[in-house]
Formats: C-alpha cells, sequence, structure tokens
C-alpha cells in the first residue's frame, strides 16, 4: 500500500511539472504508467475512469484523482491531488513574480506559440490512445464518431453529448 | 476593485468549480471580470498568458495566481480547494458508482457508451487543434512527430517534450522571422 502511494505521488508529481497546455496533453503518458507500467488498470477501465471524469463540472483535470482514488481508496485520492496539482502550483507562484517584471518581453510570445504543435501533438495522441480503449466495436466507433461530429459542429453541451452516448451504449447494448 | 480574502477566494472559485463543463474559463473570465469584479480585463488577459505557458490546468493556475496576488499562500490554497472541491466530489460519486455497479450488464454498456462519447469529444479537440496548424508546414511536422512518439511508439513524454519543444520554438522563431509565410 505504502509502496503504491509513492509510486502515485511520484508519478503525478512528475506528470504535474510537464503538463503544458492543460491535463488532456499528458494522458498518453498516465495511461502507459497506469497500465502497461504498473498495470492497475486495464485499458478499457482506464477509458471508463477518463470518460466519468469529462461527466463531471469544472476544470476536467481530474482523472488523475479518481485513478488515484480507484487504485488505493481515499489515500490514493488525497496522494495524486496533492502531487497532481502541488507542483504545477508552485511553479506557477514563482513564475508570477517573474512574470510581473517581464510583461514585454519577446521570448514570452516565442514560447507560447512554439509550444502549440507539442500540445497539439499531444492531443491527438490522448485521442488516438483513448479511441483504442473506448472504441472497441463497430457500434461504440459509431458512438465516438457522432460524438466527434456534434462536438466539432453543433453547439450542443457537452454533457448533452455525454448523455447521448450513454443512452445509446445503453439501447444498442454496445460494449 | 475589490480585495478578497481566503474565505471570499474559496467560495468565488467554488461557484466557477460548479459551472461549465469542458470549457471552464470563459465562465471563469465572467466570474472575476464581470461579476465578483477582482481583476480588470487587461489583467486577467495577462494572468491567463502565464497560465497557458506553465504546466497545468490553465484555470488550475488561473485560481493559484489569482489567489496568490489578494492573499498569499493562504489565498492560493482557498482558490484551488474551492475551484476543485464540488467537482472531486462529483467524480468520486461516479467511480463509486462504476465501482459498484461497473459489472451489471447495463451500466457496462452505459459506460461504454459515455467513454465512447468523451472519446469523440476528445478527436473532436484534436481535431479543432490541429486544424490551426494548417498553413505551417514545420509546426505539422512537429505535432506529427510528437503523434508518432508518443502515441504509437509510447516513448517517454520527457524526452519527447525535450525535443520537440525547443524544435517548435525554434519553428516559431523562423516563421516569426519570414512574416510573408504565414
Amino acid at each position: 500500500m505504502g509502496a503504491t502511494l509513492l509510486s502515485l505521488l511520484v508519478i503525478f508529481a512528475g506528470l504535474s511539472l510537464v503538463s503544458f497546455g492543460g491535463g488532456n496533453t499528458i494522458l498518453p503518458e498516465m495511461q502507459r504508467q497506469v497500465v502497461d507500467v504498473h498495470h492497475w488498470l486495464s485499458a478499457q477501465q482506464f477509458g471508463a475512469l477518463f470518460a466519468l471524469s469529462q461527466a463531471a463540472p469544472g476544470p476536467n483535470m481530474l482523472v488523475g484523482p479518481l485513478i488515484g482514488w480507484q487504485v488505493a481508496g481515499f489515500a490514493g485520492l488525497a496522494v495524486v491531488t496533492v502531487a497532481k496539482f502541488g507542483p504545477s502550483s508552485i511553479l506557477t507562484g514563482l513564475a508570477l513574480h517573474l512574470w510581473e517584471r517581464q510583461r514585454h518581453r519577446p521570448w514570452r510570445a516565442s514560447v507560447q506559440r512554439g509550444l502549440v504543435p507539442l500540445t497539439t501533438g499531444m492531443v491527438m495522441a490522448s485521442a488516438a490512445i483513448i479511441a483504442t480503449g473506448a472504441a472497441t466495436t463497430v457500434t461504440l466507433c459509431a458512438i465516438s464518431a457522432a460524438a466527434t461530429v456534434a462536438a466539432l459542429t453543433g453547439r450542443l453541451h457537452p454533457l448533452v453529448i455525454l448523455g447521448a452516448g450513454a443512452l445509446a451504449g445503453v439501447t444498442l447494448g454496445a460494449g | 476593485m475589490t480585495t478578497p480574502g481566503p474565505l471570499a477566494l474559496f467560495r468565488g472559485f467554488l461557484g466557477i468549480g460548479m459551472m461549465g463543463f469542458g470549457g471552464v474559463l470563459p465562465l471563469a473570465r465572467r466570474a472575476l471580470v464581470d461579476r465578483l469584479g477582482w481583476l480588470n480585463e487587461a489583467a486577467f488577459t495577462d494572468l491567463l498568458g502565464l497560465c497557458q505557458v506553465l504546466p497545468g490546468g490553465n484555470i488550475i493556475n488561473l485560481s493559484v495566481a489569482v489567489g496568490l496576488r489578494f492573499a498569499g499562500i493562504a489565498g492560493a490554497f482557498a482558490a484551488l480547494s474551492g475551484l476543485i472541491a464540488v467537482p472531486l466530489a462529483v467524480i468520486v460519486a461516479l467511480g463509486g458508482l462504476y465501482a459498484r455497479f461497473g459489472d451489471d450488464p447495463h451500466l457496462r454498456h452505459l459506460f461504454a457508451g459515455l467513454a465512447a462519447a468523451a472519446c469523440g469529444m476528445m478527436i473532436a479537440l484534436a481535431l479543432r487543434m490541429a486544424g490551426r496548424l494548417r498553413g505551417d508546414p514545420a509546426a505539422c511536422a512537429i505535432a506529427l512527430g510528437v503523434v508518432a512518439a508518443v502515441g504509437w511508439a509510447r516513448w517517454p513524454l520527457l524526452a519527447v517534450m525535450a525535443v520537440a519543444a525547443p524544435l517548435g520554438m525554434l519553428a516559431a522563431r523562423r516563421s516569426r522571422a519570414k512574416p510573408a509565410a504565414r
């Protein structure tokens, strides 16, 4: 148990410091650690937990604490919450001081723009990896495709899309 | 412009954490600038710019930055806790349902459909982000390289970032030097 908590702490503290561009970019590495390296969850379970984390309000960065809770109960939840938000928050605090002084430096724009291809590639990889766990049958692929189109074109609320997906899953007996 | 203490910061971000699914940022702007009046438009944009360059969720970092600015470390802690308190409780409740009833066939189908829909929303996000790279071949090449390394070869993220981040900044520099190419 202690070893598991320590592993969770190390993994998520590390992920916290490299999650440029938000939480979705680190999903591939999170999945690699949680599924492939430590075998805490199956790819299917990982996909389900990711889906659950999207169904909650607020910042959609909470799949980590949910995994912690699933793997090691409330201690896991607490450890991952601190590990996931602590290091990046401390970094934010330190950077705030520097930022106030560097307001008009051109390097800021370069750094911001330079990270765009990286974060784009990471989100694309995340989508591909989530798809291998979630879109496993023809029916589920169809649900994913419909949700993609709905999210791209419609002005539907994300909860409506998720609800429709869940409903389609039940009525079509998918997965 | 008022100066909120830790309790006000907790309550303010508690409200923000309960609103919005997926994209909290527009709602956060409305709350912080219009409703609470803690920041003006320029200060909000400036803080958000900082939060976007740093690792971590933009809105998470924003809560820390706003809390820190108004009420120091206690304020940062209060704002962040407020932001994630309700979503965490909701997620644990949903996770409990999944852990207990996940084996029931109906619920298994429900969660499978939910996961497929969430996956579709993720694909949509990826497509939208990829669309923004159009007309920038260097950026496209870097993004595809990252996809191959992270998604297919499953290389460790840090190693990929150590290569892709400097390359991206180099490419951004060069395309700034040649504005005609954009």
